[in-house]
């Protein structure tokens, strides 16, 4: 892994206000990201139109494309040219991009996709704030595959993530998601950018053997298959078919098999060094809450009330939702009495958390269909239930 | 005998084909492979650097093209060549990219990419091998199945009226429209030797026999039928307005060069006009790409 300094063209280094989709850009263009394609739609407009206004004199292209379909696709083709690439979509975009998702996946492009949630189904609400899209980023396209989503809780955070995003993208190959939401990405708050030099970036994973060896997708040690661009003279082949490390397809099960594992292991095998988690006394747990994005800061403030109530509550942000930390939750649910999980959904990462607890402690969902966060004491209610 | 005495046993093209990939899977009689041929010869001809030439296919029959052209290929997913081969233009100006792929994947399922693309002059080289119905599948109804045309989900013929691409093409904005057919193979060459110098959106329509789900579906006998009727009705007219274009079944087929004008391509217009606006503060793009 070749680590590189941020190119200061990009980064507006300072002390801004700014709001969460504002800072997605920006994080995105201190990344190095000189391609996104884009397609508007409430709530995640405003990166594409950050994006769009400062990417002129940062030295890039912003194209806004005909739908959702072609901004993916287009993402897939400036990675293979070799630009670093983003979108950013919401539900009903997030659908349609669920396609070369897959594609992405299979040809192991490095991209960053961010969804700032809205509430579903369908158009649902467009304006109001979601979590409904969490197991969609992980199973959305048809078949077996693994991603890296990541959930910020902040502006703040919208920015350090796209950056860690854009790097894990390129440790794996793979597509990285930033699963924002409509309250964090229209939230106002102290955005600080340091430095160009203080920002570490990963520099993508170049081959350098001889012309006619290069396989796009022999893995390495790491499992992680050395890239070349288009325009450099190796006369690749990639295919969305089940192909060898040729690249080549190959239509039986053995390949299939071969291809398939790869994919998933790739991510599964390198989870402990993906992973991370905030943790908030969970040594003297017999709680502990487990949340994401948004909802983590509506948590803590339940949280403070149920230890003023002389209630032992630990917390658990997850920072990376994909890959899960099971082994994690597992440990944790030999010792602990119960798992609480608020999510602005009906129901999501809480059956992540039972099937690592496996029943050895239960986990408790406080739903929330969307629209709005949680009631603080809503949450509280359900730590004080499940403590008694 | 050594391999390299065997010359009337290689394929004229060998160099620029997969080898290890070859036999193909196209049926005999099928027309795409004459087509890719033509490719190969524009290529030859055009002395271009087949380094800096990329190909990108959809899915189909013709879908396969990219997997067994030597050159930097993608096969992408139905119907989205066109707008990766866009992402992967702009990313790297300095490359030649072409979208070969069937009626159905430019003109069906990615009909709204192939629309923009040429609106916004994007500079891509799109060839359409267009065999009027899905073959890949079994030969299903398509965008350009002429009426009256017999396909596995049109079983009491088609009644839907069809595109004439190169009037689409034209209309939303093509610099450079053809259409040919799997007969007119030194024109087809030809074409693409003149979208190769050109820079802007062309668009390369061939027609093309597809002999086994086409033409026995519709009892048109086999390849060589499907070139005696491309032989006795097509008919070269050159600047031929583009909406007298329309394909009859088993009518006449006019072909020729329709379109060929200069006009600047998206990234022309994105620096001539950034730059203009924004003055020194603008970061020139592409030119020498960075």
């Amino acid at each position: 892994m070749k680590k590189v300094k941020a190119d200061p063209k990009g980064v507006l280094t300072g002390s801004h206000y700014l709001d969460g989709d504002y800072a997605l850009a920006e994080g995105a263009l201190a990344a190095g990201c000189r391609f996104f394609a884009g397609y508007p739609i409430t709530p995640s407009t405003e990166t594409a139109e950050r994006f769009s206004e400062r990417i002129p004199m940062v030295g890039g292209v912003f194209i806004q494309m005909e739908d959702e379909l072609a901004s993916i696709a287009a993402l897939i083709g400036a990675a293979w040219g070799g630009k670093k690439s983003m979108t950013v979509t919401s539900g009903p975009g997030f659908s349609l991009m669920m396609e070369n998702i897959g594609l992405a996946c299979m040809l192991e492009t490095p991209l960053v996709i961010a969804n700032v949630q809205r509430g579903g189904p369908s158009t649902g609400l467009p304006t109001l704030t979601g979590q409904q899209d969490m197991m969609q980023v992980k199973w959305g396209s048809h078949g077996d595959y693994k991603i890296i989503a990541l959930s910020p809780d902040s502006p703040q955070e919208c920015f350090d993530l796209t950056i860690e995003a854009f790097n894990l993208s390129e440790i794996y190959r793979v597509p990285t998601f930033v699963m924002t939401d409509e309250c964090v990405g229209h939230m106002h708050e102290k955005v600080v950018i340091p430095p160009a030099e203080e920002i570490e970036l990963v520099e993508r994973k170049w081959y350098s053997g001889p012309k006619n060896e290069y396989l796009p997708f022999k893995p390495d040690k790491d499992m992680v298959p050395f890239m070349v661009k288009v325009g450099d003279g190796y006369h690749f082949h990639i295919t969305g078919l089940t192909h060898d490390e040729h690249g080549y397809p190959v239509i039986n099960a053995e390949c299939q098999d071969v291809c398939v594992r790869h994919l998933n292991d790739k991510i599964t095998n390198n989870a402990d060094k993906i992973i991370r988690i905030e943790e908030d006394q969970i040594d003297t747990a017999e709680i502990v809450v487990i949340s994401y994005g948004i909802t983590s800061r509506v948590t803590t403030r339940a949280v403070r009330k149920a230890r003023e109530a002389g209630i032992k509550v630990g917390t658990i942000r997850l920072i990376t939702v994909w890959p899960f930390p099971e082994k994690r939750i597992k440990e944790l649910a030999k010792k602990v009495k119960a798992f609480v999980v608020p999510e602005i959904n009906y129901g999501q990462v809480v059956h992540e958390v039972e099937r690592s607890a496996a029943g050895q402690a239960p986990a408790i969902l406080v739903p929330h269909c969307g629209g709005w966060v949680h009631d603080p004491d809503d949450i509280l209610k359900a730590i004080k239930e499940a403590a008694k | 005998m050594k391999e390299e005495d065997r010359l009337e046993e290689r394929n004229p093209i060998e160099d620029l084909l997969r080898m290890d990939r070859i036999p193909h899977i196209w049926c005999p009689g099928c027309g795409i492979g004459t087509v890719v041929t033509s490719f190969a010869e524009a290529l030859r001809k055009s002395k271009i650097d087949l380094d800096k030439v990329a190909i990108l296919s959809g899915i189909g029959c013709t879908g396969r093209v990219a997997g067994y052209i030597k050159l930097d290929s993608i096969h992408t997913t139905h119907g989205r060549a066109i707008p990766v081969a866009t992402g992967l233009k702009l990313a790297n100006p300095d490359l030649k990219v072409v979208v070969f792929s069937g009626d159905g994947d430019i003109a069906g399922i990615g009909g709204n990419h192939f629309i923009h693309a040429a609106r916004r002059n994007m500079d891509l080289i799109i060839i359409c091998v267009n065999n009027f119905n899905y073959a890949m599948t079994g030969g299903q109804v398509a965008p350009t199945t002429p009426i009256g045309g017999n396909a596995s989900t049109a079983p009491y013929g088609n009644f839907e009226y069809p595109f004439s691409l190169p009037y689409l093409a034209e209309a939303c904005g093509a610099t450079y429209v053809a259409r040919w057919t799997a007969l007119h193979l030194r024109r087809v060459t030809k074409s693409i030797q003149e979208a190769f110098k050109k820079r802007g959106f062309s668009f390369i329509e061939v027609i093309t026999p597809c002999v086994t789900l086409y033409a026995r579906r519709n009892r048109l006998g086999d390849g060589l039928n499907l070139l005696k009727y491309y032989y006795e009705k097509s008919e070269i007219q050159h600047g031929a307005d583009t909406r007298t274009l329309d394909i009859s079944y088993q009518g006449k087929l006019i072909v020729g060069k329709f379109v060929d004008k200069e006009k600047p391509t998206f990234l022309d217009c994105m620096n001539e006009h950034l730059a203009k606006v924004l003055g020194d503060k603008y970061q020139l793009y592409g030119v020498n790409n960075e």
